[in-house]
């Protein structure tokens, strides 16, 4: 074990000290007294670990030995070099004390507690962090942030500390925490992994985590000398959805640089090939299945944004510019609610959507009684008006919240992906938008079709005059559906800001869509909205890997235009008399 | 309703006015002053960078002013917004130099930005000062580049993967604009002089503020798939950044796995991210806001006591601007004026300490020399460095990875005096840059 001095020269600029004392303490003016200061603590440090490994050297039972192994490896975690510190954690694998320590520096959960200079976990709490104790795990008083420094790693540190954790967690009892063990162990297996995984799966009784060890085991075996276990190993591989298996065999069927065959015997050449083919056929169909999802996943995006515009646009006939801005107000909203609820993610979420659409809503009717009711019949000075109502929001919320892009935490739940099998896995958070999407849709249905709001906003669309004669105030009944389409783009703002930026500019990036889905799809038609919204997402995920992503936008745009040209009035036309208005 | 459109047109006059005034507004006009440009976007896309750069020059100038000033006079800033408008970028360039009069410019942050002020600032002999990274193959007498060329920040980025790493299969994905382009086309040519296979490289474009990168990500898990490891190479801008690694993460790859090195990523961009999704990636820079240096301790709390908020981060564009106000006010004082031809002369050759280390010198090609720190994204926004250079790295204009530029040099130094310069043919090219 080396002694490494706090050294402050190049290759270790990151000792924990410094990066904690940046973080950690507001006002640093660090004056020279101050930074020779550091230095020295520095070398009081280094002095610690000394004497630790005095005391290490001097303990001569084996049983304080193995516990001053235990106490030297935490120090180096909590203080050591990145190098240090990844040898302890190497060195803590034959330890089982070590393995809720170890989960928490891989959450990034562990955190040196400068007054003790003690390891403990921390989980975020109002005042910093409520720490519990590393080691014994008994609770410690909530302490401010500035009063932890966070124990760092990098890459390489992490990818040693998830193979030591795999091999840590293989025994435990909780069975999907054995097959992440195993899976875990996977991308890179030695000799003492693979015994580990042996032995296991002599005792493991969950089909699971049996069916991924004997993978591993299988794809080992193809290494084997014997011809007939390799054999075996092929013919079973090949049912398996794994790309670990199919690169393997991928390697059975290369040449090298010379043209030689790497594999010598061609019947586990052609056997492996065979293989392939199967599997390649496979994972084929998997990626029409993915595409498929994302082609409707990007189609739910463009539905939710568009469907707003569908009522004020589709139905009012009016040109809303600042159709955008409002899905922005709605993503602002939803980082307001964060703001207000730090712990909360997940809640905030839910509370934002009715509060976005109230928001939006709000700020749809304000429009609607202050500019666009002066200018009915006149879509060039609505457009217009609109516009600049778009810059005039876009430069309030710079004022307010600064131009930089605001940051909205995506709760655990719509994080990841729902892993079906190797080959294929579809994502949370467009998952749900896709689910939310077809909610707000039929929602939006009911209202028009079920509610008197509905039926008024319909008998105005129809015939403006006549609903006036029966009675129904064409005024107030404008205001309102002018805010409920509004109101839907705040709550696609809500969705937005789990997937794309939060910040000035993000109603832009959208208005040109959404006006290109509505007219795609028939104009004063929501299931033509619904429809085209679709088509499109799916038309342009299945050109962008031929075409990449620039050309992929711009066929779909000649696609419209041309479509157009046939058919003017989109999908879904409108018939009947209301049609010639 | 006659009533009410004139009151709105008055209103529409009104926003004008004062949108007009907004744009010219300066301080007071006094006799005796040098005065300095200050040409970033205040307004549109562009805002979320170039914001900062214009407060970091108001601060830097009102420093020199409590120091007593240059050549005893009071530095004067002028500060216009091009509003994220490449053309308008060129006419307040052209404003600054005629109307104002300014000695330099402190200015643009996109290329096209400053690929459109060039021809104004070669015609009128101005000074600029360029403070991003950029994709070289241009040195104007005019410009003076405080930014990293490529051999500054994406060579030894690669080299880091290379060696370090030891990735074999390589994803050089951007936005579709000039920097990612020709920065690809110069690692293209670098790793496939390594010896990297045609089949190892995969090259993808995006529109600018991209943002449904599903595809595009299962393409590069696919990529990444093959066994050999695998790294992608961003030179992704601003924006599209976030749902990219959101997507990344989401789609279960981690920096483990496939780690990311981005060229366009700094403190500032991550302070609007949700960071969960990017612990571990890279990015390369020549500055962080987390160098331990007594230095840069001293400038970040210049700048919080300054923007009066002690949550701002620094970045290394900002710094870039820090090198060259000092710069060019040592330039300034050694000439013992702010003639543009006295001053670009004197420039040549100054040294000033950079933050991050080292110290950088203003060489004759118009580029400074600085360290090269690659950082892994930690969760707070900060940089965690992994890897640096043990000393500085000069700039180089023209790119040696390129067969059309590599004879070619910029050194605006007698006898040459010329920013593209045939060391074959031994001409220089008529253009300026």
């Amino acid at each position: 074990m080396t002694l490494n001095l706090p050294k402050k020269d190049l290759k270790t600029p990151f000792r924990q000290r410094s990066t904690a004392s940046l973080a950690a303490t507001p006002d640093f003016v660090t004056t020279t007294s101050q930074w020779l200061g550091q230095r020295w603590r520095g070398v009081f440090k280094s002095f610690l670990v000394l004497a630790v490994l005095l005391l290490l050297i001097l303990a001569l039972p084996v049983s304080a030995q193995t516990a001053d192994a235990f106490a030297l490896a935490l120090e180096q975690i909590r203080q050591g070099s990145m190098v240090e510190r990844e040898q302890a954690i190497e060195s803590l694998v034959a330890d089982s004390r070590s393995l809720k320590l170890l989960q928490a520096l891989q959450d990034g959960k562990l955190f040196d507690l400068k007054a003790e200079s003690k390891l403990v976990i921390g989980s975020e709490s109002s005042l910093g962090y409520q720490l519990t104790d590393a080691i014994s795990g008994e609770n410690l008083p909530e302490v401010e942030r500035s009063a932890v420094g966070k124990i760092n790693l990098t890459n390489k540190l992490r990818s040693t500390l998830r193979k030591v954790i795999g091999q840590l967690q293989l025994n435990v009892d909780d069975a999907d925490a054995r097959l992440i063990a195993v899976k875990a162990m996977i991308k890179d297996i030695d000799d003492k992994s693979l015994e580990l995984l042996r032995t296991r799966l002599i005792q493991e009784q969950d089909a699971k985590v049996r069916a991924a060890i004997e993978q591993v085991l299988l794809i080992k075996d193809l290494d084997s000398q014997d011809k007939t276990a390799r054999i075996a190993a092929i013919t079973a591989l090949k049912e398996h959805n794994s790309q670990d298996a199919a690169n393997r065999l991928q390697t059975l069927t290369e040449k090298d640089a010379d043209g030689e065959f790497l594999e010598a015997d061609s019947d586990i050449r052609n056997l492996a090939e065979a293989a392939l083919v199967t599997i390649n056929g496979r994972l084929k169909t998997y990626a029409a299945i993915e595409t498929v999802f994302f082609g409707l996943s990007l189609g739910a995006v463009l539905v939710l944004s568009a469907i707003g515009l569908a009522i004020t646009f589709g139905v009012m006939g009016i040109i809303n510019m600042a159709h955008g801005e409002l899905m922005m107000l709605g993503a602002y909203t939803t980082y307001v609610m964060q703001q207000l609820m730090p712990n909360y993610l997940g809640t905030a979420l839910i509370v934002s959507i009715p509060m976005a659409f109230l928001v939006a809503a709000l700020v749809g009717i304000a429009i609607e009684r202050g500019v666009i009711r002066f200018l009915y019949g006149r879509p060039l000075e609505t457009l217009l008006a609109t516009f600049g109502v778009s810059l005039f929001l876009q430069q309030a919320v710079r004022s307010i919240f600064s131009p930089l892009n605001r940051s909205v935490s995506t709760p655990e739940w719509m994080s990841g992906s729902w892993q079906i099998n190797d080959f294929l896995s579809l994502t949370w958070n467009r998952f749900y938008i896709l689910v939310f999407c077809l909610l707000v849709f039929t929602a939006l249905l009911q209202i028009l079709k079920r509610t008197k709001l509905g039926l008024e906003v319909r008998a105005v669309a129809q015939n403006r005059g006549m609903a006036r004669a029966m009675g129904i105030p064409t005024a107030r009944v404008d205001a309102m559906t002018f805010g409920l389409g509004s109101g839907i783009a705040g709550v696609a703002g809500v969705a937005l800001s789990q997937i794309t930026n939060v910040g000035p500019n993000l109603g832009q990036a959208y208005i040109v869509d959404s006006f290109m889905v509505v007219v795609f799809g028939g104009v004063g038609n929501l299931f033509g909205t619904l429809v085209a919204g679709f088509t499109l997402g799916i038309a342009n995920k299945v050109l962008e890997p031929y075409a990449g992503a620039v050309l992929a936008k711009i066929l779909v745009l000649v696609f419209i235009i041309l479509f157009i040209q046939k058919k003017p009035r989109g999908l879904f036309p409108q018939k009947g008399r209301a049609a010639e208005s | 309703m006659k009533i009410l459109s004139k009151s709105f047109r008055k209103l529409a006059t009104a926003t004008a006015l004062s949108a007009a005034l907004f744009g010219t507004a300066t301080s007071a006009y006094a006799e005796d002053t040098i005065k300095v440009g200050v040409l970033h976007s205040l307004s549109g896309t562009m805002a979320i960078s170039e914001t900062t750069l214009k407060d970091t020059m108001l601060m830097l100038i009102d420093e020199q002013n409590k120091k007593g000033g240059l050549l005893g006079k009071k530095l004067e800033a002028v500060v216009v917004d091009p509003a994220s408008n490449w053309p308008l970028f060129a006419e307040k360039a052209r404003e600054l130099l005629t109307k104002d009069k300014v000695a330099s410019i402190f200015g643009c942050w996109t290329s096209v930005s400053r690929k459109s002020v060039l021809p104004v600032i070669e015609e009128l002999n101005g000074i600029l000062f360029y403070p991003v990274q950029y994709e070289g193959e241009e040195s104007s007498k005019n410009v003076f580049y405080t930014g990293a060329a490529p051999n500054q920040q994406a060579i030894p980025a690669v080299d880091y993967l290379m060696n370090d790493l030891k990735i074999q299969r390589w994803v050089l994905a951007g936005t579709d604009y000039v920097y990612p382009r020709t920065t690809n086309k110069i690692l293209e040519a670098y790793l496939k002089a390594k010896g990297v296979k045609e089949k190892d490289i995969m090259i993808n474009y995006t529109p600018f503020g991209h943002s449904d990168w599903q595809s595009i990500v299962s393409d590069i898990k696919k990529f990444g798939a093959a066994g050999k490891k695998t790294a992608v190479v961003s030179t992704i801008n601003g924006d599209a950044n976030v749902p990219f690694y959101k997507e990344l993460g989401n789609q279960g790859v981690s920096a483990e796995n496939i780690p990311v090195v981005a060229f366009s990523v700094g403190e500032e961009e991550l302070s609007g991210m949700d960071t969960k999704p990017l612990v571990g990636h890279l990015a390369a820079w020549n500055y962080f806001m987390s160098v331990d240096t007594t230095k840069n301790a001293a400038f970040i709390q210049q700048w919080k006591d300054y923007i009066k908020n002690p949550k701002r981060v620094t970045n290394d564009p900002m710094e870039a601007h820090f090198i060259g106000f000092n710069m060019w006010v040592k330039a300034v004082e050694k000439a013992g004026t702010t003639d543009a031809d006295a001053v670009q002369k004197a420039l040549i050759g100054v040294e000033f300490p950079n933050l991050s280390g080292g110290v950088a010198k203003m060489l004759p090609n118009h580029h400074i020399s600085k360290p090269v720190l690659i950082g892994e994204i930690q969760e707070d926004g900060q940089f965690v460095t992994v890897w640096q250079t043990n000393k500085v790295v000069d700039g180089d204009a023209w790119s040696d990875f390129l067969p059309d530029s590599k004879p070619i040099i910029a050194d605006w130094t007698a006898p040459i005096s010329c920013g593209n310069y045939n060391t074959k043919t031994k001409k220089c090219s008529g253009q300026n840059y």
